[in-house]
């Protein structure tokens, strides 16, 4: 505690200025991922177990490889997104909040550029 | 991380059953939390009986006779006994209220008492609020303008002051700001419902000249945006206020702002 002041405490190192683009980009991906998550998951679901070949033809067509794609981009950004005001809420010693943050980027991105990779080998193969 | 544990030495033991009253009509049992940081023991919670043919209505009347009749040394803080204060701000039954204003009529059962959740406890039922206030002074519970003042007042229209109804009749009795997990959490960055419904106050205020600064000063992933609308807040407010709904009109806001 010390002897600093408790306004100095709140004021703490000021305003970030920053904060509506994250909250606002929540809700964008949450009206997106309502439109996209059906239309990916009828294609997805039909696909099950189906052979390797018919699923490539599947996703060779345009659309349904842009509505997976569009979901998978959606669904990742909204994760991250989530996750990160998680980590926010209940993470509080420096070191792993930083860990935290920095594997919620890394592996996110990751999982999404590999997705979108797959979807783009398939449909423009 | 979250605390899941309680720190050292605020475990509640089992406190101090005193006496019942003779022959009594109405016998009302009392769990109060009790704790004097001066010695050093654990906080308890001491068990008292009262007759409630011989008492006032409100938990405060209770409280209140517990103190002068039962156990001089039991400690709260109480001003007007009418809700306008805030200083009787206290959990009871479970949920956080104003003691003056909650009948023991609307309690079942032993009326089990207990300072504000997750505020440091000065003494007994008195918390320490020290952060709370300077979280209310940081956001300038003030008309800021720059015009020049005019001859006479600062005018406002009916339609704008009906705008403020709703949030001037906060008493700033903390209720809802310690019902909120995120501000138990994040309560040292979080300003939490109470400062935010002030900050919506002047925010919303036709008079006001320094909406843009207000806004800017909340523009923050903690301050602002720790709100995830559990709307605890709502449900706590002894004045039938909405914080959660004032914090929602503040994020409008801050997205009308920019698109």
């Amino acid at each position: 505690m010390g002897m600093i002041t408790p306004r100095a405490r709140v004021e703490g190192l000021g305003s970030a200025k920053s904060g509506t683009d994250h909250w606002w980009g929540q809700r964008v991906t949450a009206v997106a991922l309502a439109i996209l998550t059906p239309l990916f998951l009828v294609g997805f679901v039909r696909m099950l177990g189906r052979p390797h070949e018919e699923v490539l033809a599947f996703y060779g067509r345009p659309l349904n490889a842009l509505f997976a794609a569009l979901f998978i981009a959606a669904a990742f950004v909204h994760l991250k997104q989530g996750l990160q005001v998680v980590i926010e809420d209940y993470v509080h010693s420096p070191a792993l909040k930083t860990t935290a943050f920095l594997a919620n980027t890394l592996l996110t991105t990751a999982f999404a550029a590999a997705g979108i990779f797959s979807l783009a080998i398939i449909a423009l193969r | 991380m979250v605390a899941f544990t309680l720190p050292k030495n605020s475990r509640l033991v089992s406190g101090k059953t005193w006496p019942k009253p003779a022959d009594a009509k109405n016998l009302r049992a009392f769990k109060v939390y009790r704790y004097d940081p001066e010695s050093g023991e654990n906080p308890r919670v001491d068990t008292y009986y009262l007759d409630l043919a011989d008492c006032g209505p409100m938990v405060l009347d209770a409280i209140i006779k517990i103190k002068n009749e039962v156990d001089p040394t039991l400690t709260f803080r109480r001003s007007c006994r009418e809700g306008i204060c805030g200083s009787c701000a206290m959990n009871i039954d479970g949920r956080n209220t104003l003691a003056c204003t909650k009948g023991l009529d609307e309690i079942k059962g032993d009326v089990k008492i207990y300072p504000l959740p997750h505020m440091p406890v000065v003494k007994d039922l008195v918390p320490d609020l020290t952060h709370f206030y300077a979280q209310h002074a940081s956001i300038k519970p003030w008309l800021e303008t720059k015009s020049p003042p005019p001859a006479a007042e600062w005018k406002q229209s009916i339609e704008d002051r009906r705008k403020l109804d709703g949030l001037y009749e906060c008493i700033l009795c903390s209720c809802c700001s310690t019902s909120c997990p995120s501000y138990w959490w994040n309560g040292d960055r979080y300003l939490g419902p109470a400062a935010l419904l002030q900050a919506y106050r002047w925010i919303a205020d036709s008079r006001d000249e320094a909406r843009g600064e207000r806004l800017d000063n909340l523009e923050d992933p903690f301050r602002l945006y720790r709100c995830h609308t559990i709307m605890n807040c709502a449900n706590a407010c002894p004045k039938g206020l909405n914080p959660a709904k004032a914090i929602g009109e503040i994020k409008k806001m801050m997205v009308e702002r920019r698109v």
